[in-house]
């Protein structure tokens, strides 16, 4: 009986194979690309230019953003379904997954790496997980707000980063705030309030150095800027003659605002409602200069050294893809990649930049230097995607 | 009765007019429209259309709407959010055709 129990159990961990089936190697040339109408990813070799697994049953991924763990081996990745699922990457598994909320746009991960924070769209508001078993900490419910069609509920929230300090940022969309979360005592969070930030905040960012959080706002022209060490200076309006006077075209799509194109002093930001990519000096928030680009830009994304940014564009130009030398603020380059290029992607270093083409179900990656085609790898409709060396930047 | 501006009056009395000869929209067309309605609405509205920064676009939302009403809604966005007109897309048929499936309930 007893060696029966002991051939079975071995004949089971031998199917199994829990662990064989895992790599065993670094995970710092590894990232993950959103297969969006699949509910799957893609772990990727960046190093090879190959898939390594796929996995499924994310749920809805449409608008799907990730997380690292601090050491590279768990992404943690948001649904739009409210789903926050953790997967092993050297596995190629899921080994956590909860629903924690109706419907969530995005999250960060604490300095310490021990907390997950998700921000809802439904029914609003923050929840902050455990890392380690996305157990709930903490439930923090945004601004009630009437909707209109008279219903009461919860504002939603956007631009959800982290910040120095174990606290998150993250804007208010309907009541037009900005809150920093403190978790430093994950039992009592502390919040500070910022309101009348501006109207309509859509998306947000924080600067490398966690210092500035700037709101993008589709209600008004600018930005709002908090800086995270002054708060009793904060909220600043900056940019407010942005497009003043001229026609806003309509928005297809929102610009996006991960991370920060910067080169030197220089910021690099998406214009909403133009065809235009603004540049901004840091410290005074000054425009000092716009650059006329193809479309309007979702994402505008500075190569690593700063010396390039590359735009994609907001449907019915998302088939195009341009590059700005940053001393010279010149287009130098468009490129046609076949229509839905959604996200891009650098190389730690930046010397490649791989981007989704969702309607060619591939994946091209580009040498930045001569911005020439170099591999391809057939993804099913991909959206975003995220490489390991995120893990280690503040914001991302 | 809410008020409509003449314009907006006239588009109605052409999409209604426009609105018994929905063979006009080519199955290849309703193929095109089927995808930018999960991938190009989808980017506020979810590919699923359960919602995000936009509101769900599902059958239940719609009973209090008439299908013109939806279809000019399409075609014109809504001032004031960030919902913006597809006129430069699709044509009046196109717009009533896919109110009508969004009415219907579609989940693409």
């Amino acid at each position: 009986m007893r060696l029966a129990f002991i051939l079975t159990a071995g004949l089971l961990l031998f199917c199994g194979q829990p662990v064989a089936d895992c790599l065993t190697r670094g995970t710092g040339d590894m990232g993950i690309i959103v297969e969006r109408a699949a509910g799957s990813l893609k772990v990727v070799d960046t190093t090879a230019h190959k898939a390594l697994f796929q996995v499924k049953g994310l749920g809805d991924l449409s608008h799907a953003s990730a997380v690292y763990s601090r050491d590279g081996r768990y992404a943690y990745i948001f649904g739009r379904d409210g789903g926050l699922t953790k997967v092993d990457i050297l596995c190629g598994k899921i080994v956590n997954r909860v629903v924690q909320g109706g419907n969530s746009i995005g999250g960060a991960i604490s300095q310490n790496g021990e907390l997950i924070a998700v921000s809802n769209y439904e029914p609003g508001g923050v929840k902050i997980f455990a890392a380690q078993d996305l157990s709930l900490i903490a439930d923090i419910p945004a601004t009630e707000i009437t909707d209109r069609e008279g219903k009461r509920k919860g504002s939603k929230t956007v631009g959800l980063v982290d910040a120095p300090g174990q606290r998150f940022a993250v804007s208010l969309y309907d009541s037009g705030e900005a809150w920093v979360i403190d978790m430093k005592n994950p039992a009592a969070p502390k919040i500070q309030r910022h309101t009348g930030i501006g109207t309509l905040p859509y998306d947000a960012l924080i600067t490398p150095d966690g210092r500035y959080y700037i709101s993008g706002l589709f209600g008004q022209d600018g930005l709002s800027l908090l800086d995270l060490w002054h708060p009793e200076n904060s909220p600043r309006l900056i940019l407010q003659g942005y497009g003043r006077g001229e026609q806003k075209l309509p928005v297809y799509k929102m610009p996006h605002l991960e991370g920060w194109a910067m080169a030197g002093d220089r910021a690099f930001l998406p214009a909403v409602g133009h065809h235009e990519v603004l540049v901004v000096r840091q410290g005074d928030w000054v425009e000092t200069g716009r650059i006329k680009v193809h479309g309007q830009p979702v994402f505008v994304m500075a190569r690593p050294d700063g010396r390039q940014v590359w735009v994609n564009f907001a449907f019915p130009d998302n088939d195009t893809i341009q590059i700005i030398d940053t001393e010279t603020l010149a287009v130098v380059k468009t490129l046609k990649t076949g229509k839905g290029a959604l996200h891009m992607e650098f190389s730690p270093r930046g010397e490649e930049i791989w981007i989704s083409v969702r309607d060619e179900d591939e994946v091209q990656v580009y040498d930045t230097d001569s911005m020439e085609l170099t591999h391809r790898l057939p993804v099913d409709k991909p959206s975003g995607i995220f490489f390991t060396s995120r893990a280690h930047k503040t914001g991302l | 009765m809410k008020r409509r501006s003449p314009l907006t009056a006239l588009s109605l009395a052409a999409l209604t007019a426009s609105g018994i000869v929905l063979a006009d929209v080519t199955p290849v067309r309703q193929a095109e429209i089927i995808h930018l309605l999960k991938h190009d609405c989808g980017s506020c509205h979810g590919m699923r259309l359960e919602g995000g920064l936009g509101p769900a676009l599902v059958a239940k939302r719609f009973t209090e709407w008439d299908t013109d009403q939806l279809a000019l809604t399409i075609l014109y966005g809504r001032p004031g959010t960030p919902m913006p007109p597809w006129r430069p897309f699709l044509t009046d048929d196109e717009a009533y055709w896919l109110a009508t499936r969004l009415k219907e309930g579609i989940r693409p």
